[in-house]
């Protein structure tokens, strides 16, 4: 069962690890100084996420600590979904990917309060209100935008096309599937994902934007398993650049 | 009022249509991305049912927008319970001229609870409350 448990903490703080690290790099350049700060608030706190889950597998599970974890990792180690990976873009693609990415996270957390795991359950009930606000943001922007100018909602649907294929690989199934749903630890992808299109399709309607359509054999696996995009080596790259010029230094 | 004005000759688009500003640079074009955004005040209340008090404003298209921003501009440090916008244009002031409605004010101690001397009498009551 442990091994079931390590698998859903680490893709779980390698996704908020990643995109927390991606949304950083709007910092000093988002569009309006309170959206610059409020995106890069939001990214501290997924890194924070990433670091209370690297906690637990430290801690319960016995990994190494969360800077080993982190920063020490080789690409095929890290449990991510490629979507997190994927560059910034424009800002119409990282408000689209906080908005798929964060319902499903809501939704994710929102089940783990039930966990039998109480580590994570504590957690969950914990973070809950973060990502609340994530999801609101995300919201209102989509919401926004999509009622905007032609520009924009060109813009965002276009987002919501390229990112459609990948965010649906947020919901890969691991080889423990089984046993977490059995376990009562996580209800599971399947059932994430059912109430992720719930939440998510009515709110893109009301942003007139089109769902697109689903073709399960376009959606991008791997990520779950260690195989990942170009996009993430040299993301580990720049992240780990400080760290490896004296990998046993003291912090 | 109108005499200062004349004075800023070169004034620049803002985000807040309530002020003129000087351009730095006269030949700069000045794009006009962000100009349907308007200003909201931002009050902060850090306990539940403590007042609400003024920390500033934030540029928003709309309530919702404005309370996102605010949430992070004003609410990210320390502790808040919640905070309230308001949009600018719907806050009413007196002019800056008729300051001196309230100048003497300060002189009128006698509406300070303080001013009255009214220990001694209360001690002289509770004197005489005692059972002898």
């Amino acid at each position: 069962m442990s091994n079931a448990i390590r698998d859903l903490l680490f893709k779980m703080a390698d996704d908020a690890l990643i995109i927390g690290h991606r949304n950083s790099e709007w910092t000093g350049i988002g569009p309006m100084l309170e959206e610059d700060l409020a995106f890069s608030s939001m990214a501290q706190d997924k890194i924070g996420h990433a670091q209370a889950l690297y906690k637990i597998l430290n801690e319960v599970l016995g990994e190494a600590d969360a800077d080993t974890l982190a920063f020490k990792r080789e690409e095929k180690q890290f449990k991510c979904c490629q979507f997190v990976e994927q560059p910034i873009g424009e800002y119409d693609f990282s408000i689209v990917r906080q908005f798929l990415f964060d319902h499903a996270e809501l939704i994710r957390y929102d089940m783990l309060t039930q966990s039998s795991f109480q580590p994570l359950a504590k957690l969950a009930k914990k973070v809950k209100g973060e990502i609340k606000y994530h999801v609101m943001h995300a919201d209102t922007f989509v919401k926004q935008l999509g009622n905007g100018t032609e520009e924009s909602k060109a813009r965002l649907q276009s987002s919501l096309n390229y990112a459609w294929y990948l965010s649906l690989g947020i919901f890969e199934k691991s080889e423990f599937e089984n046993e977490l749903i059995s376990e009562n630890i996580f209800a599971g992808e399947d059932e994430l994902k059912k109430r992720w299109q719930e939440k998510i399709i009515p709110i893109l309607e009301a942003a007139n934007l089109k769902v697109p359509a689903t073709d399960e054999s376009k959606i991008v696996y791997g990520g779950r398993k260690g195989f990942h995009s170009e996009f993430l080596k040299p993301l580990l790259d720049e992240m780990c650049e400080v760290v490896r010029t004296d990998i046993d230094a003291e912090w | 009022m109108g005499e200062f004005e004349n004075e800023i000759q070169n004034t620049m688009n803002t985000l807040d249509p309530r002020i003129k500003r000087l351009s730095l640079e006269p030949s700069a074009v000045v794009e006009k991305t962000n100009s349907h955004l308007i200003t909201y005040e931002v009050f902060h209340q850090e306990k539940r049912g403590k007042h609400v008090t003024h920390v500033g404003v934030v540029h928003a298209s709309n309530p919702e927008m404005a309370l996102v921003m605010a949430k992070e501009v004003f609410g990210r440090r320390g502790k808040t319970t919640n905070l309230w916008v308001v949009k600018t244009s719907d806050v009413y002031t007196f002019g800056s001229d008729d300051e001196d409605m309230f100048e003497t004010t300060p002189e009128k101690t006698f509406r300070d609870p303080a001013y009255y001397k009214v220990r001694d009498r209360i001690e002289k009551f509770q004197q005489r409350q005692k059972p002898l």
